[in-house]
């Protein structure tokens, strides 16, 4: 126990500690990286096992000098209480780090240093890294689609347009401010419904028309995202609200509703709307197949919405029905201007995690024959011409996903923070 | 002799298999102030609760102000909006500022214009004297504002009758003397008003009548200076010499 002790800090010898403790990490780094970068074993005079251990030895030892309960300083105080604990977390943080340093340079000259990203086929990536000419030279498919190259312009413009009018809430004048949310559900999607139908489906003014089997892509994603968002979380409100109602026809039907589809998955949903139903629908009615997917997601969504909007609703104290009920409000008025408003901002984090669940579920669509962003890569990976580049399209994907649900993620902090009040 | 503006006749409540109310028989005529009193659990506040259909009761009738309170109950909303609430944790809307809180109802249940509702609001405000804190929200005040403000909402409305339940349990000691200050410029103005309270103060000040419930039943129910002087039940003497 003697060593133990004598490798024990206290407050008042910390400093000199702190900094000896400090260089033996720094050390085993320093062994870890021009191993990993440089392939310089810096401990080859050590025999055998011990060379490989050495920075783990070495590493283990700094951390321990370094932990103390309370130092004063502030950055070794979080750095004991976040990463070095006890000699298990020391051991754990020391490892996590060492393979983050060892995989980094494999992947950093995969990615970057010998990818290719000239040239327009196949044969300009001879290199051993990556090849992001697969993605440069397929990049228009993989946002439109078999979408006509020439019209392209037309789903931006939509895009555009849709997101524009989007903004419009937040330039509305104070007297119209009443009628924002009767605008963002109802005036906004059939709107955006007609700008879609009318500049991306075409048929009229002059544009031609092209087939929803040729949309494709990112937009796609998007499209059938934007959808599926905007009509699922008033369809979930009603179905959360008719769950608690004290009528028990709208009770059980929206229970009924909300069991039904929470039980069925996705896939079979999709499945169902892309096959079965059309056998239900009379001779001369059609309905196009993205129209019924984004129904057939819709619903789905709506009753997860509506799961989690009950839990906000359950969660207000009964004593705001009370004061609303005191004051001779009825059922509507109680939850349009008491209830939903408090509820619905208790339930912003859990709505984003359906929101982005919905957006990641999007690439199932693939199932029916219609080729987001990742149904396009299944279709591009199996291309003859570039056979092989599936590990590039997949990371394009990620990345793309990425981005967009950290942004809807982030836009939902934003809006928290917003609308928090106090109790 | 005028009508009694609340009438409950016969009237038995029970949750679940539990007989909360037995037997309650009350009149309260116009103007009247009324302290209900009792131990905890004897069902005071079911009973005011009952009186704007918070609580349904299932035997025995209620009436308010000319009109039945039963199943078939159509305006109960309009009847409610007479009879203004205030409860013991307060409930504003946390949500809303103090002036929002207030003007709310008045506006979406009364369709008065909104310049109207806030200058009422404001006066309203005012006699409880908030108004200087109109702009803020509930979170920002302290118990006693948030209560006097509870109180400017209901009044906001106009009521004809008030209901306090427990209106000063949740609050610190000091600051119960400014909402029972309130309460009392409230009841020489006028008011109908029906209040559980264990605060004996303003029971002898304020109060025309006193009713004293056990176990979901009244008790007593006496002239104010009589209930204290000479209670006639056992179980008054009790609690009063425990309160007291």
């Amino acid at each position: 126990m003697q060593t133990i002790n004598f490798l024990k800090p206290n407050r008042d010898n910390i400093k000199n500690y702190s900094i000896i403790g400090s260089f033996l990490v720094l050390v085993s780094l320093i062994d870890v990286i021009s191993n990993a970068f440089l392939k310089v074993n810096l401990t080859s005079f050590l025999p055998g096992s011990l060379t490989t251990l050495f920075p783990l030895i070495i590493g283990l030892i700094g951390l321990n000098m370094m932990r103390i309960d309370y130092s004063g300083n502030k950055k070794l105080d979080l750095l004991n209480k976040n990463i070095n604990t006890n000699n298990f977390n020391a051991l754990l943080t020391l490892l996590i780090l060492f393979s983050i340093i060892k995989a980094l340079p494999q992947s950093l000259s995969w990615m970057i240093f010998d990818a290719t990203i000239s040239g327009d086929s196949k044969d300009a990536c001879t290199g051993t890294g990556a090849c992001w000419t697969y993605i440069k030279v397929w990049f228009r498919r993989f946002m439109y689609g078999m979408y006509p190259n020439e019209f392209h312009w037309r789903i931006n413009t939509a895009f555009i347009l849709v997101i524009a009018l989007g903004f419009v809430g937040y330039f509305m004048k104070e007297n119209l401010k009443k009628y924002l949310a009767l605008y963002y559900v109802i005036i906004y999607p059939v709107i955006a419904y007609l700008v879609i139908y009318y500049l991306i489906s075409g048929g009229s003014f002059g544009l031609q028309w092209v087939e929803t089997g040729a949309w494709g892509g990112l937009s796609l994603t998007f499209i059938v995202s934007f959808f599926c968002l905007i009509f699922c979380f008033p369809l979930g409100m009603i179905f959360a609200l008719g769950r608690r109602s004290n009528l028990p026809a709208i009770k059980y039907i929206s229970i009924c509703y909300i069991e039904f589809w929470r039980g069925v998955p996705l896939i079979t949903v999709l499945f169902m709307s892309s096959v079965m139903f059309p056998m239900f629908l009379p001779e001369d009615f059609f309905m196009d197949k993205l129209v019924r997917v984004i129904i057939a997601i819709t619903l789905f969504e709506a009753a997860y919405c509506a799961e989690v909007i009950r839990g906000g609703l359950q969660s207000l104290p009964r004593g705001q029905y009370d004061a609303a009920k005191s004051l001779g409000m009825g059922y509507w008025k109680m939850h349009i201007f008491v209830i939903l408003p408090q509820a619905l901002k208790l339930v912003i984090p859990g709505i984003a995690n359906t929101f982005l669940a919905l957006v990641k579920d999007t690439p199932l669509i693939f199932v029916v024959g219609l080729a987001e962003l990742a149904g396009m890569l299944a279709l591009a990976k199996t291309n003859p011409k570039w056979l092989g580049f599936a590990m590039e399209g997949y990371i394009f994907a990620s990345i793309v996903f990425w981005i967009i649900c950290y942004a809807m993620s982030k836009y939902s902090y934003n809006l928290e923070a917003k609308y928090k009040t106090e109790r | 002799m005028s009508d009694p503006i609340i009438k409950i006749q016969n009237m038995n409540k029970w949750f679940g298999d539990f007989q909360v109310l037995k037997n309650i028989n009350l009149e309260v005529e116009a103007n009247k102030k009324i302290v209900v009193c009792g131990p905890s659990g004897s069902g005071k506040s079911t009973l005011i609760r009952c009186i704007n259909r918070l609580e349904e009761h299932q035997e025995g009738d209620i009436i308010v102000d000319g009109n039945e309170l039963s199943e078939k109950t159509k305006d109960i909303e309009k009847i409610r909006a007479e009879v203004g609430m205030v409860f013991q944790q307060f409930n504003l809307f946390p949500h809303l500022s103090i002036l929002d809180n207030c003007t709310l109802a008045p506006i979406w249940v009364k369709k008065m214009p909104k310049k109207e509702a806030q200058e009422l609001a404001l006066d309203q405000l005012k006699k409880v004297q908030i108004d200087d804190q109109a702009n803020k929200f509930p979170g920002q005040l302290s118990g006693g504002q948030q209560q006097r403000c509870a109180i400017a909402r209901a009044l906001c409305m106009q009521p004809k009758i008030m209901l306090f339940d427990e209106p000063t349990s949740a609050l610190d000691p000091e600051m119960i003397k400014e909402v029972l200050d309130a309460m009392v410029s409230l009841a020489k103005g006028g008011m109908t008003m029906i209040v559980v309270t264990h605060e004996m103060g303003f029971a002898k000040e304020v109060a025309d009548e006193v009713i004293f419930m056990d176990e979901g039943m009244i008790i007593e129910k006496a002239d104010t200076k009589e209930f204290f002087a000479n209670p006639k039940s056992d179980r008054t003497k009790l609690f009063l010499s425990q309160i007291l």
